[in-house]
């Protein structure tokens, strides 16, 4: 215990245990309130997306934190419902009976670029006669254009962006771009103002009701952007967090505990169980690492749990167990094992009591060094296409962004987000190991 | 494979031994080595071949996979639309027989494999299942020595560069033990932990796309230039990314070990003893630090030029470089089993040669080293 706290100590002299401590810490943490705060079930449903989770996100856009760094900031997406700001509702009945509901959205356009898509929502509440609704824009000089007007479904959902004699009518310009225009000037940049986007919307029947929904969708999106299939990168951020902890923790702990158990029974037993041990070894150093576990991959499995199993299968028999099993040598021949022998111990007992025990704090720097190679492997064979195929993991964003041309795009946040979390996890285990790996190293100390 | 290499003392080096004893016991040792080094290849190439074909699972999925791809093509063939169906669907039994018969997929597994382990230790190759080489080759050999210029040619700059740049400068650095740039390279050798293909990724995202000074990825511009020189100055610049990365991801952790290795060396007393004597710094270094590091340094080196063997799958697909890393990666999205075979016996064979001559080469370089002498094979 004494020993712990000295080298406790002596851990707290080095910046970089420091460092890697805090990283490794805010991880362990983050994991957890992720995991607590998003169950798996909801990630993993939310993961793969579909008009109702995503419908309403924009298509590849950066994540809002940009317009911090922007002298002209990107659209914000706008979401207006009655009840909202800007939304105002009038209503008047005709002589036949008819409803006839205007809702107005308004809203302030401050931008140098355009909007990304416009879309209306509908919900309505009918028994036979369908509502009919009629779209009018109203730009900040106070120029009208008639949209459209059509009757719409119990949920019904209208793209402004896609209306083709629209885009006729405003000279060959796609609405989203059009509606924002001045047709008189040159310029090609939108007029800034408040836009008014009215809806008129006239029911048949006395209990028929409908509720409309303006969408905007802009240049910006969430904390983390959105990929190409519309959906929030922050779930695959946050939730690659646990699973590459997970995956880097249990590889190494696996691989190095295996490790060193196995070196232990064989140096313990020698003979053939120590040849054996030693041929299998050597068997694994001629067996293609990289390629075999792309097969497992390809093949058989692509879930994380399998090919976690095969790495730490394949991570056993390599150089670790022939260093442990030179510590192992001299540890076997010291008093205190020959004092166990003496009295008549086990095998079992000296094996697991006595000669592992011993090399415990050899164990620890070796194994928090071992993490970031682990969790690099999973993203490196996310990167081959291999990633699990329901978890969203960093590998996957950055294996998607890379199929897509992300970095030829321009979509940078993309790969960034998920790498630059990659590297500080990495950073953080292997500092942390490094000072371990100095202070219970007596070797190595001073150097 | 672990070394059979003892250092012997001083004292053991003395027993009498003729010139005739040194060779049976070399001769011995050799055969013993060569035999188990054997063994070692051939258990690791069968399981190779039999991970390949995921114990005949491989052999399932082919065969649905022959039956649709056959099928297809014969309803999507006018010729065959006027045929009544009883011979239709006949002809296309036939076809996907034969198809399985090309392939040699009705014979069990066990056999098969016992083929492909023979062909592939007397490197015979053989035919490619579905892959070609870009000259349209179904040989195995030809697929493999077309690509292998091309991971050369980026494996060896890199590591030839990582290698002569990160010894040096360590050989510098432990001279200034505790200088500024001594602890510079102390605190960057974390960065080790990233690999290359990481790197790439961000030296793509500085040089090609915001930059836009060098390419993306590939090897040569399109349409390749005429004259030897713009070819070779069009492939240098393709190269400099992937090299670069490959380099930066092992040069400080690699500089840090190599310079940690020389410290504890220069601690030795000898060393001691020959700065007392007041021997130039040089003359110290060449003859009491590098001098007893050698075989160390010679095994970083063997080493080193078999791993340009096999190549780097991920960062050649990051750059999409066409090197034996993508080679292989192909080769197992197709299930083509005698491609991944042919990479994996020739990398298996090179580790074994190489794991051979370096006893050898301990004995002329060490003369501490004796061959043989202090037990047989582990």
């Amino acid at each position: 215990m004494k020993q712990l706290k000295n080298n406790f100590r002596e851990l707290l002299k080095y910046p970089s245990a420091i460092f890697g401590s805090i990283i490794v810490l805010t991880l362990i943490i983050a994991a957890i309130v992720v995991i607590i705060k998003i169950p798996y079930n909801d990630a993993i449903d939310t993961w793969r997306g579909g008009e109702a989770v995503v419908g309403k996100n924009p298509r590849n856009v950066p994540p809002k934190w940009f317009n911090w760094f922007r002298q002209d900031k990107l659209v914000e997406s706008l979401d207006l419902i009655e009840g909202d700001e800007g939304v105002t509702v009038s209503e008047e009945t005709t002589e036949g009976g008819t409803l006839i509901k205007t809702t107005t959205f308004s809203f302030d356009y401050d931008y140098k670029s355009f909007p990304t898509e416009l879309t209306m929502y509908f919900i309505s509440e009918f028994e036979a006669k369908q509502p009919f609704v009629s779209l009018k824009w109203i730009t900040p000089d106070g120029t009208e254009i008639k949209i459209n007007n059509f009757a719409i479904g119990k949920t019904h959902t209208y793209p402004i962006n896609q209306e083709e004699k629209l885009k006729k009518r405003l000279g060959n310009v796609p609405p989203v771009i059009g509606l924002f225009l001045d047709p008189e000037s040159e310029s090609r940049l939108p007029v800034k103002g408040t836009y008014q986007l009215v809806v008129e919307q006239i029911s048949f029947e006395p209990e028929s009701t409908v509720q409309p929904e303006f969408v905007l969708l802009g240049e910006v999106f969430g904390w983390a952007g959105t990929d190409h299939m519309r959906r929030d990168l922050l779930l695959p951020i946050l939730w690659g967090i646990p699973i590459a902890l997970a995956f880097g923790l249990i590889a190494a702990l696996g691989t190095s505990v295996l490790t060193m158990t196995i070196a232990a029974i064989g140096t313990w037993y020698a003979g053939i169980v120590d040849g054996i041990i030693q041929r299998i070894t050597e068997i694994n150093l001629v067996l293609p690492f990289l390629s075999i576990l792309i097969m497992i991959g390809t093949f058989y499995s692509r879930s994380i749990w399998t090919i976690l199993g095969a790495t730490v299968a394949l991570s056993i028999f390599t150089g670790g167990i022939k260093q442990y099993r030179a510590i192992f040598m001299q540890v076997k021949e010291s008093t205190y094992i020959e004092a166990a022998r003496a009295y008549g111990a086990s095998d079992k007992r000296i094996i697991f009591r006595y000669l592992i025990p011993r090399i415990i704090p050899l164990l620890i720097p070796g194994l928090v060094s071992a993490v970031p190679a682990f969790v690099f492997l999973e993203a490196s064979l996310a990167l081959l296409g291999l990633g699990d195929p329901v978890l969203p993991t960093w590998g996957k964003t950055i294996n998607e962004a890379y199929a897509n041309a992300a970095l030829y795009r321009g979509w940078y946040y993309w790969i960034v987000q998920p790498a630059v979390l990659l590297m500080i996890t990495g950073l953080g285990f292997a500092s942390l190991g490094f000072a371990l790996d100095r202070v219970f190293n007596p070797r190595l100390r001073g150097m | 494979m672990g070394s059979d290499v003892e250092i012997t003392t001083p004292k053991a080096t003395k027993q009498k031994s003729g010139f005739v004893t040194t060779l049976t016991r070399v001769l011995k040792y050799s055969g013993v080595r060569l035999l188990s080094l054997f063994i070692t290849v051939v258990i690791g190439v069968y399981l190779t071949i039999m991970i390949a074909n995921m114990g005949g699972y491989v052999d399932q999925m082919m065969k649905s996979e022959i039956q649709e791809r056959i099928t297809m093509q014969i309803q999507a063939n006018p010729a065959f639309r006027t045929m009544d169906p009883a011979t239709r669907s006949q002809l296309t039994q036939e076809k996907i027989q034969s198809e399985i018969d090309r392939l040699g997929l009705e014979r069990p597994l066990v056999i098969r494999s016992m083929g492909f382990l023979k062909n592939a230790l007397t490197l015979n190759l053989g035919r490619a299942q579905l892959m070609s080489s870009d000259s349209g080759s179904r040989n195995v050999k030809a697929i493999i020595l077309e690509r292998i210029p091309y991971t050369l040619l980026l494996m060896g700059t890199a590591n030839l560069i990582l290698f002569f740049s990160t010894l040096f400068l360590a050989l510098a650095l432990s001279r200034k033990y505790g200088s500024f740039w001594d602890k510079f390279v102390i605190t960057l050798s974390p960065t080790s932990s990233v690999p290359p293909w990481f790197y790439g990724i961000f030296l793509i995202l500085i040089f090609a796309a915001v930059l836009k000074i060098l390419p993306f990825g590939g090897v040569i511009d399109a349409p390749v230039p005429k004259d030897f020189l713009g070819r070779a100055l069009s492939v240098g610049r393709h190269l400099i990314l992937p090299a670069s990365s490959l380099i930066l991801s092992s040069f400080f952790l690699s500089i840090f070990n190599w310079r940690t290795f020389f410290l504890i060396y220069s601690s030795e007393d000898y060393v001691e003893t020959a700065k007392a004597k007041g021997l130039p710094s040089r003359d110290i270094e060449r003859r009491y630090i590098l001098r007893p590091t050698l075989p160390t340094i010679i095994t970083a080196f063997a080493l080193l030029l078999i791993g340009l063997w096999a190549g780097a799958i991920i960062t050649e697909t990051v750059f999409q470089w066409p090197g034996l890393g993508r080679v292989t990666f192909r080769a197992i999205n197709l299930y083509d089993t005698p491609v991944i075979v042919g990479t994996t016996i020739i990398y298996a064979y090179l580790l074994a040669i190489t794991v051979f001559l370096l006893d050898f080469v301990y004995a002329l370089v060490d003369p501490r080293v004796k061959i043989g002498s202090g037990g047989g094979p582990q």
